[in-house]
């Protein structure tokens, strides 16, 4: 699970082009959205296709896509789930 | 309407952002390719978490314009008005490229949001959370004038505000080999100091990104304003050029005689430079003549440069030795008459006045 | 100051290719919303569009010209709009040479760019070069002005889903303020590839027709075309028909988010509230609106509470006519205004289709069905753009 997270941070810092900011200093149990990294609804798109692409997972409905969402443990948790990880 | 000018900054081939050597130490273009941008640390004035979608030019335009916020006594303009002739390129390549590599499955869309127009001119807003009239010109050569012509319009409707107004355009790898195949450009090796020597076909690219704040109102001390803008999309032939610029010039009351330095769009396009030389073989003859796409390049939104090179002139007292007209200038470089056009069309004439 | 008065429209869309048709098919609910057939996409059978059924040959057989003048389908759709404006103004020759042309537009010749670069990506010497040479925004308005012979004052406005809207605002500012005494203004877009899959990729595209205003909508129908209104200041219009006047607009910046509206709709309830006291008039005095309605989550909810706030207790009739002609994006401002010409003439309220629910957080319902008989005399049309550029027009009769 912690390789999972230290790549899944990797991964988003690449895919929304957090240049100003390292693995390390993202909690993984912190909030995405709104507080903690901030991030807003083009990064919650853009994440969603870095599921798809990375991991071949769809999201079903825009509160499934919430829960996912809400942290780096949450997604790494989904995509444990789904066995793909 | 006259519009005083309270601010500006320049992003350009040349080291024009901030104190950074303009005109002592000028950038000669030599060799194929075209003009680039010299780029600031962004980071000066963009925040990073909003910096990380932004194309270069998107980061090119908002820079400009915050730096020209900064440089103005103006804390927050009531109009922000910018023009550009081809807009995001780099997004828009990037977002096409996708579509047909993923074919069309999975995109990302960051760049297709950042590939309109308007995404310099929201993201302007969006900094500086303002809510005033926003709008974005892509009209070729009138771009940057479009964009002028509305915030002159603005001021004529209320003299108490106070408009940004910006011209930026890019040019990309992409967007150089495309307009190449379509003969815009010399294909041969250009030495910038030349470049209205050669007479050959084609001009040299360039690309910039430039913005003023404009006022109602002179600022005591030092102040230069835009005392007349003309446009006119077509022209018929040389004769109708001279006529047309003699007739706005008495019509607003202005003696040619009284102008102290003319600033022509000379592109080195033997195909469409010959409107500049009758000018100044005709009514500008006894006029010291300069030229400013030796500087900037040939690009959309070159006027603005031009507008910008003028105030320095007229601000500075210092013209480039370089002069394509060597008459001699007066003691002091109070006015400034700029002509410009894109290809023979998009013509465009303004004057610029010290008061 | 002259008033801006009306005196031609021109408009082609998925509901029609002249306004006499485009009425008929808002009378009759007839949508123009169906299934792709003109693009080559994966996304023919899934996504519908308000696609115009004729194809670049028949389009340009409709404006009139030869098919070696080689334009991109959003300079004939902005052509054949234009011609038929300065054709119902009765105006040729030197009267039109003067007139100044202010388009909208959001991707331009993109139609004609996409099918170059899909050979130029494989091979960087291949593609036909002339497909890109209409690509910029500012061509098929210089199209227009080349074919009707105009040498004034043109431009091109690009502000995403509010540029035709904000060209129309221009145009009536310059007469205003008399540095023009006519102009074309109005808007073009074609359906393209490139915005099929940019919305697409921001998830907002309705699989189904689109439902504004309704508590499950669930995102947009893109669509295409033109219109343009021929606008000319009262100083000359002497004893011409005047089909309607240009009576207020705004232009203001959400400045929330580069994509989304604000919840509370501030930008929108800027834009209505300046379009009001420009045209002098009390909320009290619009009629109905033709709202921006694209169908998704966040722009109805944000308009819909801006209206509310705006208008109080009196909220007028409203319907977005975007569920008959989809998305028009930088043509949706002209169009629309088009529209709200054709109900002031016939008095009547085109209904918003595809409603059956009111949306939970809102205290009003678009008008659903077609009323006859409104007694319209003010209409407030709204275009919303990405970047937060949003606009408002009024335009009234007498």
């Amino acid at each position: 699970m912690e390789q999972l997270i230290a790549k899944l941070k990797a991964e988003i810092i690449d895919a929304l082009n957090l240049t100003e900011i390292t693995p390390e200093s993202i909690n993984e149990n912190e909030p995405l959205f709104v507080e903690g990294l901030g991030l807003d609804s083009i990064d919650a798109l853009e994440l969603i296709v870095l599921l798809e692409k990375k991991y071949g997972l769809k999201l079903g409905t825009a509160e499934e896509g919430k829960k996912v969402l809400r942290s780096v443990k949450s997604m790494a948790e989904f995509i444990r789930a789904n066995n793909k990880g | 309407m006259t519009a005083y000018i309270r601010g500006v900054a320049i992003l350009s081939p040349q080291k024009t952002f901030g104190d950074q050597g303009f005109p002592d130490d000028i950038v000669v273009h030599s060799g194929h390719g075209f003009m680039k941008c010299i780029e600031p640390a962004y980071r000066d004035f963009i925040d990073p978490m909003a910096a990380r979608r932004m194309s270069r030019i998107v980061k090119m335009g908002v820079s400009s314009a915050l730096k020209c916020l900064r440089d103005s006594d103006v804390p927050m303009p009531d109009a922000i008005i910018t023009g550009t002739g081809l807009g995001c390129l780099d997004d828009t390549e990037k977002f096409l490229a996708s579509i047909f590599s993923n074919k069309e499955k999975l995109l990302n869309p960051t760049p297709f949001i950042q590939s309109t127009h308007n995404t310099v001119a929201g993201a302007i807003a969006l900094a500086i959370k303002c809510h005033g009239y926003n709008a974005t010109y892509t009209q070729r050569g009138f771009s940057f004038e479009s964009a002028l012509e509305d915030a002159l319009l603005q001021l004529d409707e209320n003299q108490s505000k106070n408009i940004l107004v910006g011209g930026f355009d890019e040019i990309t790898e992409t967007s150089y080999s495309l307009t190449s195949r379509l003969g815009l450009w010399k294909n041969h090796m250009v030495d910038g100091t030349k470049l209205y020597e050669y007479n050959t076909r084609g001009s040299l690219p360039g690309e910039g990104a430039a913005f003023f704040m404009l006022g109602g109102s002179a600022i005591p001390g030092n102040s230069v304003r835009i005392r007349m803008l003309k446009l006119f999309y077509e022209a018929d032939g040389i004769d109708d050029i001279n006529e047309r610029i003699n007739r706005y010039l008495t019509e607003d009351g202005i003696d040619p005689g009284s102008i102290d330095l003319i600033m022509l769009g000379f592109s080195g396009d033997n195909r469409t430079d010959h409107y500049y030389y009758h000018l100044m073989s005709g009514i500008f003859n006894d006029k010291p003549v300069t030229g400013f796409k030796h500087l900037c390049g040939e690009y959309d939104t070159s006027a603005s440069f031009a507008l910008w090179y003028a105030w320095h002139i007229i601000r500075n007292q210092k013209v480039m030795v370089q002069l394509l007209k060597e008459n001699p200038l007066g003691e002091k470089i109070n006015s400034v008459l700029i002509y410009n056009h894109l290809r023979g069309k998009y013509h465009s004439l303004y004057l610029l006045e010290r008061c | 100051m002259p008033k801006v008065f009306v005196t031609g429209i021109g408009i082609i869309s998925a509901i029609g290719s002249d306004a006499e048709s485009v009425r008929n098919s808002l009378r009759n609910k007839h949508s123009g919303i169906g299934k792709i057939s003109l693009i080559d996409t994966i996304y023919k059978d899934e996504i519908p569009a308000g696609e115009i059924k004729a194809t670049n040959d028949q389009l340009y057989e409709l404006a009139g010209i030869n098919r070696k003048s080689f334009l991109t389908r959003t300079a004939l759709l902005a052509i054949i709009a234009a011609k038929q404006a300065v054709v119902h103004a009765g105006l040729s020759g030197k009267s039109l040479a003067d007139a100044a042309v202010i388009s909208g537009t959001t991707v331009g010749g993109m139609d004609r760019t996409e099918v170059f670069f899909k050979e130029y990506l494989k091979n960087r010497s291949k593609g036909k070069i002339r497909e890109v040479a209409g690509h910029d925004c500012g061509d098929s308005t210089e199209r227009i002005a080349d074919y009707l012979g105009i040498s004034g004052f043109i431009s091109t406005i690009n502000t995403a889903c509010s540029s035709s809207a904000n060209a129309i605002m221009l145009a009536a500012r310059l007469i205003k303020q008399g540095k023009i005494k006519r102009a074309l203004a109005g808007g073009a877009d074609s359906l393209t590839k490139f915005t099929l899959n940019g919305f697409n990729s921001l998830m907002i595209l309705d699989r189904q027709q689109c439902r504004p205003f309704d508590e499950n909508r669930n995102g947009l129908n893109l669509g295409e075309g033109s219109a343009f209104l021929l606008l000319e200041s009262e100083e000359i219009t002497g004893n011409k028909k005047i089909l309607a006047e240009v009576r207020g607009y705004g232009n203001t910046c959400d400045a929330y988010h580069q994509t989304a509206s604000s919840p509370e709709g501030h930008g929108a309830y800027l834009a209505m509230q300046q379009a009001l006291e420009v045209a002098r008039l009390n909320p009290s005095e619009i009629d109905y609106i033709n709202t921006h309605g694209t169908g998704t989550k966040n722009n109805d909810l944000s308009e819909g509470i801006a209206i509310q706030r705006l208008f109080d207790s009196g909220i007028p009739r409203c319907s977005s006519t975007k569920s008959f002609t989809g998305h028009t994006l930088g043509a949706a401002g002209a169009i629309e205004a088009v529209i709200s010409i054709l109900a002031l003439q016939d008095q009547c309220i085109y209904p918003n289709l595809n409603f059956t629910e009111r949306m939970h957080e809102l205290n009003f319902s678009p008008s659903s069905e077609y009323i006859p008989d409104a007694s319209l005399q003010h209409i407030m049309s709204n275009s919303f753009g990405f970047g937060g550029n949003n606009s408002s027009l009024i335009i009234s009769i007498n």
